[in-house]
């Protein structure tokens, strides 16, 4: 179970590593999509990280349930209630099965497929989160993990847009990392170390 | 009877704010009328919580029908929806309509009484035609 202390270390790593790469995802955004995912997460991080004494002092399926509400309200862009539907979910499900944290990511990432109305391989976030979730359910080393996430959101690379702004590109999508991909693979690289 | 409301979201509040001026001008100040635009740190995007004041401002018994810009928009207005709770958001509709016109049309039918059903149904001909 994660200790109070184990918690904050994470939604400070995440904040940490959103904001360090801020520029870099507003970049990849500029290129396939409207500019501003690397603002859009670092407000909506920051205000995460700016709460976190009320976040840990909550159980964790809650305090979960806390943070994608913050990201709903602050993040603005598509990824706001796309992330926001992430953590609310991981909430929702750890709240009926405390102990499954590998059924309750993948129906999270679910969730959130249903919620961008998308599904794997459209160059998205759900490019690395069923990988992730698959090698959670596979019991991977988080290291593994990790890698299996960063080299995801690369293979978005060489593919086509079919959701989201960049899906207005078509074959000109083709040859830039999905930014939701790369976000999504600092998240998880954030979070590892605390990776049951 | 009441009037279906009509909630316009973009991620611009001069687009947002255009369109209502548009339809206060064509269709008249019966309906129900609330626009949004602009993210949270009043940059080009949407906000859920002001959408969700937006409906709130629009609210009728009757329903409100929400329309919306680009992507972010809709994903944002569906969050919103259902953080309204399951009793209102079962009144609310996001057509899958243009905005300016869908708005006006949306609006239109509105006006004459129309159930928030018809209202979507009318907005979202402009799609299909």
């Amino acid at each position: 179970m994660m200790t109070e202390a184990q918690l904050r270390e994470a939604v400070l790593a995440v904040s940490a590593s959103v904001a360090a790469h801020a520029d870099e995802l507003t970049a990849l955004d500029s290129a396939i999509g409207d500019g501003d995912h690397g603002g859009n997460m670092k407000r909506g991080f920051d205000a995460v990280a700016a709460d976190v004494d009320s976040i840990v002092a909550k159980p964790l399926p809650d305090a979960l349930k806390a943070i994608g509400t913050k990201l709903v309200m602050t993040v603005g862009g598509a990824s706001g209630p796309l992330y926001g539907t992430l953590f609310l979910s991981l909430g929702r499900e750890l709240t009926s099965a405390p102990a499954d944290y590998a059924g309750a990511f993948r129906r999270a990432v679910d969730a959130v497929a249903a919620r961008g109305k998308s599904a794997i391989g459209q160059k998205t976030m759900l490019d690395v989160l069923y990988p992730v979730a698959d090698a959670i359910g596979a019991m991977k080393p988080k290291d593994e993990i990790v890698a299996i996430a960063h080299a995801a959101a690369e293979a978005t690379r060489d593919r086509q847009a079919i959701r989201g702004r960049a899906s207005f590109l078509g074959e000109r999508s083709i040859g830039h990392v999905d930014p939701g991909a790369r976000s999504s693979a600092l998240l998880i690289e954030a979070i590892a170390g605390l990776l049951p | 009877m009441s009037i279906v409301g009509i909630v316009i979201v973009s991620h611009s509040p001069l687009v947002a704010q255009g369109a209502a001026d548009m339809v206060r001008q064509m269709v008249g100040d019966d309906v129900p009328l609330a626009w949004c635009g602009g993210d949270p740190a009043g940059g080009l995007g949407t906000s859920v919580e002001a959408i969700m004041a937006a409906i709130e401002r629009a609210w009728s018994d009757a329903g409100v029908a929400v329309l919306v810009d680009l992507g972010g928009a809709e994903t944002n207005s569906e969050m919103a929806v259902e953080m309204l709770g399951d009793d209102r958001a079962g009144k609310v509709v996001i057509c899958n309509a243009p905005v300016v016109e869908g708005a006006v049309m949306a609006a239109t039918e509105a006006s004459g009484g129309a159930s928030l059903a018809e209202v979507r149904a009318t907005a979202e001909e402009l799609y299909a035609s």
